[in-house]
């Protein structure tokens, strides 16, 4: 798109729509993160092959309506439109199990505010998988009548999955949380998506969500948990784009 | 004029005026007559005439013979209120009308409320309110929407609008006019007088000064005498006059004389960035150091304030400034008015004309310094539509939606208020006097739940109904948020710029603020003109610009924020006649008379009706040049929607540039051989359609029409307005607005706020009703040339900086051509 005034083209694309999720199969952008080969979907969400296993991060289903109740009646079209892209997600992918990694629901009412369309997605997007809900900071506390399973984190083979990282060095992590976005200036034009970022041994998710905003990646509270260089992979229309971290820009630095 | 009727003006009037040697004008006098027959009425007049004191004469004459009030009496309320677009000038006004109250010893309280003043003297104001308080349109709202507005207004007489030009057509004056009919319900015999510049359709003005009726209700009209006919001209620059830009260097010796021949010069430009521009070179060549000042709305407040105070001490010979000087008080040293690059439009000329020589006896005396070639078009046509006194017309809008949102939430702050009433009442203003009884009640469904289909808010409504059907405010905090969030004024964010000091990067002084879409575009290193000053960005943090002083002359990065005003239908027409029309050629400079004759022989001229389109290969690309003269906002969109027909049709557009007069495509097919083979219909790519599905797209991710929502989501109070220290990151709403905008055009595409949206884009940064008035003008008048080289008409557009790529895909190539030249620079580096 042109951005004809200097504006910043800030873009993620369209959620949900056919832009985020391509016809053509070609988001096979795969990496390496703690010797485990795992492939990125532009759409935001994460696919481990070996185990069948699909990893979302930071759905906040009902962001919208916690707004309303302040005041803001913000559209209260978010979690169907988080829903439906998590749904043809996974019809892409066919997993075994789905991992939320927290945050799934914006604050502890959320899940009782979920409308009944909202509801039947969740249960046939859990019919013949299994559904895992790690805990957040949103959301600490299980929401059983969705069904699935509750877990404060998940360890598997070599990986950890968790919504916070844990202090520290860890090798194969994979975390949400920060809702990492990446920015670049090319030509002129400022350019800003979502994105995965990594060194390789951890991994933090972008966030999924219909309304979930940003961080900078070089902001230092993500920057603090690389040890080595560390890259965005951000989400384009039917690929991903590997840009290493000191090549994109800071929003706001200090 | 010595013959006053006696009873008009009373005996101590007349010698105040005689005292200062001034007789009373005519429209002075006949604004008394009109307020004793109790008319509202609209004065026009020119800046000198002594609009304003006509404006209150009335209302001191009223206030001098007022009865004592006896001590058991209640006070008398609020006499006249004063509503101004501009704080400044309330308070301005404010300090002129104490001037004869307290030589006439009139027991007369005047008094200003505006965002500065203290809160305690705003609630003193409320208990205990002054004869005349001068005031702006937000005020007015936050004053009505208190319980104790029916109080404060009861005993109104008199509502005075000053410039009322400079706010009607805008959406502060569609809340302005929304007040005044909650006004006129509170004080049903206050007059109103309404006080303008000369305007095209001065009907719609007079309209707003009474209730409306459905039948176009009008209040009184007086004309005053025009002042002397301007002394107009437009400089002649003997050097060469350039083919394109818009810094007018090539004049820029003959503008310092004319600086150092007068007492005081204003030199008005259309963007910040020529200012800029021109103040440094100004000083460049400034060695009898001529104390020359800049004035721009992103300078530092203080330091506009006191280029203001130099200026009225006539410290000053020259100030180059934008807009930002267009209204205001007056400078009575201002002898000379320089106009640089094109007016744009007659009327914001004959605004800044007005603004040398405040006396109106005497001529205003203006020099138009065109930058450019077309711009000697553009300038030859507004002279002689200033002469001619031929103002723009106006544009024909209705009240926004989003405005109305915040005003009825407003009025449920006020009192409860019975829909069917406050229907009544908003339709008597004159920007709502054609609102929908539908459009109404969507308005009340947005401020109550967000007015959604899915109706998923009941139980957080912000109003709700009572069992008597009237609605009221569901609890005090949404009355808070109200006043937090009143105005229509929605800024850009705004970052500081701030000078690195010389020892740290931290310490230096603000220079003023850019706009925060402008400081994204900047990497490390790059160079900007700011302050006078070229700077070298370094980073941003926080909300400041962190940038350091350079000793580059040539700024990296060539504009922000490009010029505001796009080229007046009106001039338009008068420039695609002067074109038209050789016979009027040879008073053009003789330049410019050869370049438009070369044209003539090398390829056509555009028509006063037709739309010429030249296509023609260069440097191994193609191109397609369309001369619509409807303005670069227009022309900008015409491209984007071009583009993605020519894309579709596998005519590989490449880019395009637009200027205020023409567009340019280029692209890899050769289309001259497309249009002639048959393959390209001209007809077809131009065909108005393009305004239904092409436009429909490119909506959905311009982020033009996502900057129009925000706006309009603040304003009708989905969004909350940001205010410093109250948001942990501005980054982080104006994403989410987006994300909003994404998520709701989706889900409900005809929702209210897209509604109100879409006819902001309509006439705003889109420029989409000129654009389809332009297409439906043309249609099956389309004269096409094909030419074997670039024409003399096509070069000042081909020359212009600022290249579009085309939509859809560029974004995607962006990325992955920042990922292979990292690629390429690891495997450099590794070689």
């Amino acid at each position: 798109m042109a951005r004809p005034d200097g504006a910043p083209a800030d873009q993620t694309p369209a959620e949900g729509d056919a832009a985020r999720v391509p016809a053509q199969d070609s988001a096979d952008d795969g990496i390496l993160l703690a010797g485990v080969h795992l492939l990125l979907d532009p759409a935001g969400a994460l696919y481990w092959p070996e185990e069948r296993l699909l990893v979302v991060a930071d759905l906040h289903l009902e962001k919208g309506s916690a707004f309303a109740a302040r005041g803001v009646p913000l559209p209260p079209y978010d979690s169907r439109a988080t829903l439906a892209l998590l749904e043809r997600i996974a019809a892409r992918w066919q997993p075994r199990a789905i991992v939320a990694l927290g945050d799934s629901f914006h604050d502890r009412g959320a899940a009782a505010r979920l409308g009944s369309d909202e509801r039947a997605s969740l249960a046939a997007l859990g019919r013949g998988r299994e559904m895992i809900w790690i805990a957040g900071n949103h959301d600490p506390d299980p929401a059983p009548e969705l069904g699935g399973n509750h877990l404060d984190l998940l360890r598997l083979g070599p990986l950890t999955l968790r919504h916070e990282p844990a202090p520290g060095f860890v090798r194969g992590e994979i975390v949400g949380h920060f809702h990492p976005v990446a920015r670049l200036v090319q030509r002129g034009r400022s350019l800003r998506r979502r994105c995965f970022a990594t060194d390789g041994s951890r991994l933090v998710m972008p966030a999924l969500g219909a309304y979930a905003g940003g961080l900078n990646i070089r902001d230092a509270a993500l920057a603090g948990l690389f040890v080595r260089d560390y890259a965005a992979h951000l989400v384009g229309a039917a690929r991903t784009y590997r840009i290493a971290h000191h090549a994109c820009l800071p929003d706001r630095a200090g | 004029m010595d013959s006053v009727p006696d009873d008009l003006l009373p005996e101590p009037f007349r010698r105040w005026f005689a005292g200062r040697g001034w007789a009373p004008r005519a429209h002075q006098l006949a604004l008394l007559a009109k307020a004793r027959a109790g008319r509202s009425t609209l004065l026009i007049a020119p800046t000198g005439a002594g609009k304003t004191l006509a404006g209150f004469l009335p209302t001191l004459v009223e206030l001098a013979g007022r009865p004592k009030p006896r001590n058991s009496a209640r006070p008398p309320g609020l006499h006249t209120l004063y509503i101004s677009p501009l704080k400044a000038l309330a308070v301005d006004v404010a300090r002129n009308l104490e001037r004869p109250a307290a030589e006439m010893a009139l027991p007369i309280r005047i008094e200003t409320r505006t965002g500065d003043t203290p809160a305690a003297r705003r609630q003193r104001q409320r208990r205990d309110p002054p004869d005349i308080l001068l005031t702006t349109p937000e005020q007015i709202a936050l004053l009505l929407a208190s319980a104790d507005a029916e109080h404060l207004f009861a005993d109104l007489k008199r509502i005075v609008l000053d410039e009322l030009h400079a706010l009607a057509g805008s959406k502060r004056g569609d809340l302005l006019a929304l007040g005044l009919a909650r006004l006129r319900r509170l004080a049903p015999a206050a007059q109103t007088v309404g006080l303008s510049a000369t305007v095209a359709d001065p009907d719609t003005l007079r309209r707003w000064l009474v209730p409306q009726d459905g039948k176009g209700a009008m209040g009184d009209m007086v004309v005053a005498e025009a002042g002397a006919a301007p002394d107009l001209s437009m400089l002649e620059s003997v050097a060469h006059v350039p083919w394109a830009g818009h810094t007018a260097r090539h004049a820029l010796a003959e503008i310092y004389g004319l600086i150092a021949a007068n007492t005081t010069t204003l030199v008005f430009v259309n963007t910040r960035m020529q200012a800029e521009l021109l103040f440094q070179e100004l000083w460049r060549i400034n060695d009898a150091n001529l104390p020359i000042a800049l004035h721009h709305g992103s300078l530092d407040v203080a330091q506009r304030r006191k280029v203001e105070a130099a200026m009225g001490e006539g410290r000053l010979k020259g100030v180059v400034c934008t807009s930002s000087l267009d209204l205001g008080i007056d400078w009575g040293a201002v002898d000379l008015v320089i106009n640089v690059g094109a007016p744009k439009g007659s009327s914001r000329l004959m605004q800044r004309i007005g603004r040398a020589n405040h006396r109106l006896d005497e001529p205003s005396r203006a020099v138009l310094v065109p930058a450019n070639r077309f711009e000697v078009l553009e300038c030859r046509a507004a002279l002689e539509a200033v002469r001619a006194g031929a103002q723009d017309g106006a544009v024909i809008r209705t009240g926004a939606l989003d405005v109305l949102a915040q005003h009825v939430l407003g009025m449920a702050c006020a009192a409860p208020f019975a829909a069917d009433e406050l229907f009544a009442e908003v339709t008597s203003s004159e920007p709502y006097a054609d609102l929908s009884r539908a459009d109404f009640d969507d308005v009340i469904d947005f401020v109550a739940t967000g007015g959604y289909a899915l109706r998923a808010y009941e139980r957080f409504a912000r109003i709700r109904r009572m069992k008597d059907g009237r609605w009221r405010v569901a609890n005090p905090q949404v009355a808070q948020q109200y006043r937090l969030n009143v105005g229509t004024i929605v800024e850009a964010t705004m970052l500081k710029v701030r000078l690195a000091g010389a020892k740290s990067r931290y310490g230096g002084r603000v220079l003023g603020e850019v706009e925060e879409y402008f400081a994204e575009q900047l990497s490390p290193g790059d160079t900007f003109v700011f302050a006078g000053e070229v700077l070298e960005f370094l980073t941003i943090v926080e909300n400041e610009v962190r940038a350091a002083r350079t000793s580059a002359t040539e700024p990296k990065v060539p504009s922000y924020e490009g010029g505001k005003f796009p080229l007046s239908t009106f001039l338009a027409a008068g420039v695609r006649a002067l074109l038209a029309t050789p016979a009027r050629w040879p008073a053009l400079p003789g330049q410019v008379h050869e370049w438009l004759d070369l044209q003539r022989r090398r390829s056509r001229l555009p028509g006063r009706e037709d739309l010429l389109v030249e296509t023609f290969p260069r440097g191994g690309r193609h191109y397609l040049v369309a001369y619509p003269f409807e303005g670069r906002l227009a022309h900008r969109t015409l491209g984007m929607l071009l583009t993605r027909r020519l894309d579709r049709a596998g005519l590989h557009p490449l880019g395009f540039m637009a200027n205020d007069y023409a567009l340019a495509i280029y692209g890899l097919s050769d289309l001259s051989a497309a249009v002639g083979g048959g393959r390209l219909s001209l007809d077809g790519l131009f065909d108005a359609d393009m305004l239904g599905d092409d436009l429909e797209a490119w909506l959905a991710e311009t982020s033009l029409m996502k900057r129009t929502f925000r706006q309009c989501a603040v304003i009708a109070g989905l969004i909350e307005r940001r205010f410093p220290g109250k948001e942990k990151n501005s980054r982080q709403v104006t994403m989410s607005t987006d994300l909003v905008y994404d998520v709701l055009r989706r889900h409900e595409p005809g929702h209210l706020l897209l509604r109100a949206a879409r006819a902001d884009a309509a006439t705003g940064l889109l420029d989409i009703r000129r654009l389809s008035d332009m297409l439906t003008r043309i249609r099956g008048r389309i004269d096409h040339v094909a030419l074997p080289r670039v024409s003399p008409l096509a070069v000042p557009v081909m020359l212009e900086i600022g290249r579009e790529m085309v939509a859809g895909a560029a974004n995607e190539a962006l990325l992955a051509e920042a990922e292979d030249e990292l690629i390429r620079e690891a495997m450099n580096g590794a070689a």
